[in-house]
């Protein structure tokens, strides 16, 4: 091992925290334990506007006391960390940990590196229109290769389980580490002398502590294909059995099972009726990629979220159990769920039979007089007994859906698409594949919904013109993510318009 | 009062002689302002030197006790004017800001306090927020010292000699009769360390010793033709008894040994200087470096003997001076060719012209000084290690509102309200609310200070379409109220102006005002917005004593937007910072559900099985507690909304969906806590009822499941 020189022998620690995660805490906690230790210990930070959701890092140095001769100088301590020079660093958020690589303060020869897995997702990512999220494994991977010694668990989660915050996680994390010189026992000392919430804050370093040095287990999502409970249910699994391909079962049983949730077994098999049609079409490229992403997507758009689905999902008693515990309601304690609904005039005609939906919206007189009723949005109460007979009602007339004028439009719209997706199926199954997984664009209720089933359109229209272009597939990608890059539209204006231009 | 409680702080600077004071460097600072006998105390908050206005704020009772004034000035110009008290008596004064910002604010009164002269010591305080986690225009302060000849300390980051320093200011003040800016940066403010303190003193005299014994001198005062004898006073007298005092006194310092370069630093980067030095081999941990560092912990004026017999006889020094113009770089160049020597000044040719200087800025700016001057000390070239991962690789983290701020519904309705009548032009102005213009919301298109949100709008006068300017509640009485309201009214302005009265100056850490509803023992408080407004002739004033409501928020936007009433429009729209709310009512609520009362809680969510992940609801809100998470629907691959456990329950996420017709997926759960007995019942009821309900439609849908 290198014997720094006489100089470098302080312990350099730099904490990265998001505001009002109790950074500044820790890094008292850490300078605390320098001192009972005989270090000199100085922190420092930048706070400033970060405190409001900002990310800050805290820096720490700690002295030994013994390499101060008397008479001399007091050392001088630094204020901010150099790269390369850092030998802890503490980070409270996986994006975090990436944010201490990228600035350089982990360094193969002298880190180690102290990070909470879980994501605290920054502004970008969340309002993205779709998934926005950045790669979680790019950041391991730069941190297991920059660092000397890479310490990695949820710690979020284990402050959580403790009621307590994840400062004293870290805290834990890095007493347990034993990446510095110092006893457990004095890390718990300088959290009893921070003297709040004593108790539970020991509690939850002392799982830190323990996670840090035992081997963190991954939970590994395995899901589990849904079994049949009934008799329909194995005569419909049967179908998918026999009739795709092996590679698409798992999305096919999702959507049977969801569709005879939504409406009935012989809904499920109209849906079956679909995909094979199109698995005919396949030539299993790609591991029947076409097929595959039909059985996801055609479930998805036939169980259209319309009022009746909403009202039944809102009143079933298995979620009120999830929002029991979503929201951390004790047994003891009572729950009132209430909803924010605003139905439109549009949305009560979709309901109503074809027919005089119909009616009602192609009539403007109609439906100016009708429209100020449902021109407000409404507090859905229901844990309260009236509005959820009301909602239940409305939840029961899934056995008139096929009636409303909801279904009618929605299947229109399903088989328009559907026969894009054969024509393209039977000479270019990957632009097929494509044109199926623009059903992504279509979701939401309200605008939303309107503008993304519009985004829809302008692309299915440009597919006549596309369809005949060398790399149709490639194109219709391009303009999927064009369609979800801005929420004005102008990403997909520009691409079709350019599209035109090449054309 | 600020929610948050100093008393801890307070304690601390009742520490006697001998006592060990540890704490961070603006809280040293305040020690050493009771150490050195000030009379008075005043100034405006801000990061960095809050600390020191908070601290002071709830240390009435020992401010008492000494016998020192203490004043929570309305604004920096009222804390500078408040130096007059040492113009004509020997009383020490000390005022603070958050600099330049505060400073520019001041310029008026440090203009007039310095062109007179004073004869106690005054000294200014200024936190300079420059470089990293700053949120200000990047200026330097020095500018201000040289304008108006005030001596500008910039001291070695350590504890002992900032109290000691701050000591010194007061005396180079009186035997200079010049103002001090006393200048800390951000690190420096919040930089932890230990001193010795000496005991408190009160100041020989008091202020209201001094008022009832006025005096008078008109040689003091700036009007012809005191205002010409004093440019030459400065020339003449003051400078030189500066100059002669910081000699004297030895107020720079000198470390390392003698070579033939040498590095000149301004005191406050010694430490990241001697950090960086360090990693080359060039120094070590107590600063005796292989050549010699000259440390300006008086960065205005420089000593021209000090500069001669440091420069003479060296081939190069380096001047390491953060920001720019590089004032002192231009002056040692004079000072050098004035004395003959022919020594090389190399500053900014290595080093950085504009931003902060850290510890790597530094090291790569020594190294290339050294491989030029003195290539024995020079390190090594070490190539840099390829970077792991690019900056896209890591989302980046602005600044936004805090869960449950009631500053977000107002931008969620402007900008609901511009998907109606398109874009409009907004001034905004200084304070939590400029987080505005950053996403989600990306609203406001300039920002020209504090308060001046109304003043920056001034220039559109509206044809069809009005601007909209933001205030503050806080900017508002700082000068709003006359810069932008009284300005507005007087020109015929026809804007709307929107007025956020949150009950705190809530961006620098939850300070009273004129308009706070809360009690406050010290200060008077309660002084309603809209009084103010109407007292200057505003006829269209509109309050909204909930923004939560998102719906009525728009409404009344849209009213004020399309009023006919012409003149300003104000909208006052009152809502208290969540922040500042949370400080207070959760350990109330955590008590009551302890002492087992009833406790009704409230908070968000969102159903999985209906969100469909296109997170408009986010793009509405911003808020941290709505958030996404993995879509647990296995066809479904965009991440849904999700509400996590940090929710106050303010309510924004619903209003904002039900104003903008997004979807039904949120809902409000109300948690009733230690239920009476009523409600049990009622709940019983309820339940059983609905669970009746459930599980017959439960059993109907086994009997149709796959």
């Amino acid at each position: 091992m290198v014997q720094d020189p006489p100089g470098r022998r302080r312990i350099t620690i730099a904490v990265l925290a998001l505001g009002g995660e109790g950074g500044g805490v820790l890094a008292d906690w850490i300078s605390e334990v320098g001192r009972l230790q005989g270090y000199i210990a100085q922190s420092t930070s930048v706070p400033g506007v970060a405190q409001r959701t900002g990310a800050t890092v805290y820096y720490i140095e700690l002295f030994p006391k013994e390499h101060v001769s008397t008479g001399a100088h007091e050392p001088i301590l630094a204020l901010m960390p150099v790269p390369g020079d850092v030998d802890i660093v503490v980070a409270s958020e996986l994006m975090e940990v990436g944010r201490a690589v990228l600035r350089g303060f982990v360094t193969e020869e002298r880190t180690t590196l102290i990070g909470s897995t879980h994501r605290v997702y920054a502004i970008s990512e969340k309002s993205a229109m779709a998934d926005g999220r950045a790669s979680g494994e790019r950041i391991l991977a730069a941190a297991r290769q920059k660092a000397k010694r890479f310490i990695a668990f949820d710690m979020n989660e284990i402050a959580a389980q403790h009621g307590s915050v994840i400062s004293s996680v870290m805290f834990g994390a890095l007493a347990g580490s034993g990446a510095l010189p110092f006893p457990v026992a004095a890390f718990e000392q300088a959290v009893r002398a921070g003297g709040k919430a004593v108790a539970s804050n020991l509690a939850a370093f002392e799982a830190g502590s323990k996670a840090a040095v035992g081997e963190v287990e991954r939970l590994v999502d395995t899901q589990l294909l849904p079994a049949p409970t009934t008799e329909m249910g194995r005569r419909l699994l049967g179908r998918i059995h026999e009739q795709l391909p092996e590679a698409a079962h798992e999305f096919a049983t999702e959507g049977v099972r969801r569709l005879v949730d939504y409406q009935d077994a012989a809904y499920a098999d109209l849906y079956l009726d679909r995909i094979a049609s199109i698995r005919e079409l396949d030539n299993d490229a790609e591991n029947w990629r076409l097929t595959r992403e039909a059985a996801r997507h055609v479930a998805l758009w036939m169980s259209y979220e319309d009022t009746i689905r909403v009202a039944d999902l809102k009143v079933r008693a298995g979620r009120f159990k999830r929002v029991r515990e979503e929201v951390r309601a004790g047994p003891e304690e009572i729950l009132g769920i209430t909803e924010y609904m605003h139905p439109r005039l549009e949305e009560v005609c979709e309901t109503l039979p074809a027919a005089i939906g119909r009616r009602v919206l192609a009539s403007s007189r109609l439906s100016s007089w009708l429209r100020p009723l449902f021109g407000k949005g409404r507090h859905v109460e229901t844990s309260g007994v009236r509005w959820f007979i009301l909602l239940a009602l409305l939840a029961g007339m899934r056995r008139w859906r096929r009636g409303t004028l909801r279904y009618r439009t929605e299947q229109e719209r399903i088989e328009h698409w559907l026969e894009h997706v054969r024509d393209a199926a039977g000479t270019d199954p990957a632009a097929a594949a494509e044109l199926v997984q623009c059903q992504r664009l279509i979701k939401g209720y309200g605008d939303t919904f309107e503008r993304g089933l519009a985004r829809f359109n302008r692309i299915m229209d440009a597919w006549a013109s596309i369809k005949s272009g060398p790399d149709a597939a490639s194109t219709l990608g391009r303009l999927r993510e064009a369609a979800l890059a801005d929420e004005e539209g102008t990403a997909l204006s520009s691409a079709i318009t350019e599209l035109r231009l090449a054309s | 009062m600020a929610e948050r409680s100093f008393k801890a702080e307070v304690q601390k600077l009742r520490k006697g002689e001998g006592e060990l004071f540890h704490g961070e460097g603006i809280l040293a600072v305040t020690k050493a302002l009771l150490q050195s006998g000030v009379a008075y105390v005043g100034g405006y908050q801000g990061s960095p030197i809050s600390h020191l206005m908070d601290v002071f704020a709830d240390a009435n009772e020992l401010m008492q006790e000494l016998g020192v004034h203490f004043e929570a000035s309305a604004s920096e110009a009222s804390a500078a004017a408040m130096l007059a008290a040492s113009v004509n008596y020997p009383l020490r004064g000390a005022v603070a800001w958050k600099s330049v910002v505060g400073t520019n604010v001041a310029s008026d009164a440090l203009s007039n306090v310095a062109s007179g002269g004073v004869t106690g010591g005054a000294l200014v305080i200024v936190g300079e927020d420059y470089g990293e986690g700053s949120s200000i225009m990047q200026e330097r302060t020095h500018a201000f010292a040289m304008k108006s000849q005030m001596w500008l300390i910039d001291p070695r980051p350590n504890h002992s000699l900032i109290v000691d320093l701050v000591e010194k200011s007061f005396e180079l003040s009186e035997a200079s009769n010049t103002p001090v800016l006393f200048e800390l940066r951000v690190r420096g403010c919040h930089q932890t360390g230990t001193f010795a303190a000496r005991d408190n003193k009160r100041p020989p005299l008091t202020v209201w010793e001094a008022a009832e014994a006025p005096r008078r001198d008109v040689s003091r005062i700036v009007l012809p033709p005191a205002n010409f004898l004093h440019e030459v006073e400065k020339i003449e007298h003051r400078w030189p008894a500066a100059i002669q005092f910081v000699r004297e006194n030895r107020l720079n310092e000198r470390f390392g040994q003698d070579a033939d370069v040498g590095i000149i630093v301004q005191g406050g980067l010694f430490n990241t200087l001697n950090r960086a030095l360090e990693l080359i081999d060039v120094s070590d941990s107590f600063g005796d470096a292989k050549l010699p560092i000259y440390v300006l912990n008086v960065t205005y004026p420089l000593i021209p003997d000090e500069v001669r017999d440091f420069c003479a006889g060296k081939r190069a020094v380096l001047m390491i001076e953060e920001g720019q113009p590089e004032f002192i770089e231009h002056e040692l160049n004079t000072l050098i060719r004035r004395a003959d020597l022919q020594t090389q000044v190399v500053g900014k040719a290595v080093l950085p012209r504009a931003g902060e200087y850290t510890g790597a800025v530094l090291q790569e700016g020594v190294t290339r000084f050294l491989s030029e001057w003195a290539p024995g000390l020079a390190p090594p070239a070490a190539p840099k290690p390829p970077a792991a991962l690019s900056p896209s690789d890591v989302p980046a983290r602005p600044a936004g509102f805090c869960t449950g701020c009631p500053e977000r519904p107002i931008f969620s309705a402007m900008k609901l309200l511009q998907r109606e009548l398109g874009q409009f032009h907004v001034s905004a102005d200084i304070g939590c609310h400029l987080f505005s213009i950053l996403p989600p919301f990306d609203i406001g298109n300039t920002t020209m200070g504090y308060g001046l949100g109304t003043a920056g709008a001034s220039a559109f006068k509206a044809r069809d379409k009005r601007a909209i300017a933001i205030m503050g509640d806080g900017g508002f009485w700082h000068n709003g109220l006359t810069s932008g309201i009284g300005n507005a009214v007087f020109n015929k302005d026809d804007s709307v102006t929107v007025i956020i009265d949150n009950g705190y100056s809530a961006a620098t850490g939850g300070q009273d005002i004129l308009s706070s509803r809360a009690d406050n023992a010290a200060r008077v408080t309660k002084h309603p917005i809209e009084r103010a407004v109407r007292g200057v002739g505003v006829r269209w004033v509109k309050t909204l004593t909930r923004t939560y409501d998102v719906g009525r928020m728009r409404d009344m936007l849209r009213e004020a937007f399309t009023s006919k009433e012409t003149g300003p429009k104000v909208i006052i729209a009152q809502s208290e910072c969540q922040l500042n709310r949370q400080r207070r009512v959760r350990p109330a609520m955590r008590k009551a559900v302890s002492e087992g009362r009833r406790v009704v809680r409230e908070r968000f969510g969102v159903d999985p099985d209906t969100c469909t992940g296109d997170h408009s609801c986010i793009r509405l809100s911003g808020c941290p507690s709505l958030t996404i998470k993995s879509n647990p629907d296995p066809l479904r691959q965009d991440p849904i909304a999700h509400v996590d456990n940090s929710c106050v329950g303010c309510g924004v996420c619903g209003e904002v969906s039900h104003a903008a017709v997004l979807c039904p997926s949120f809902y409000k759960a109300r948690i009733i806590i230690n239920p009476t007995r009523w409600d049990r019942l009622r709940d019983r009821l309820r339940m059983s009822l609905i669970g009746m309900w459930q599980r017959r439609a439960q059993r109907a849908l086994a009997r149709r499941a796959f």
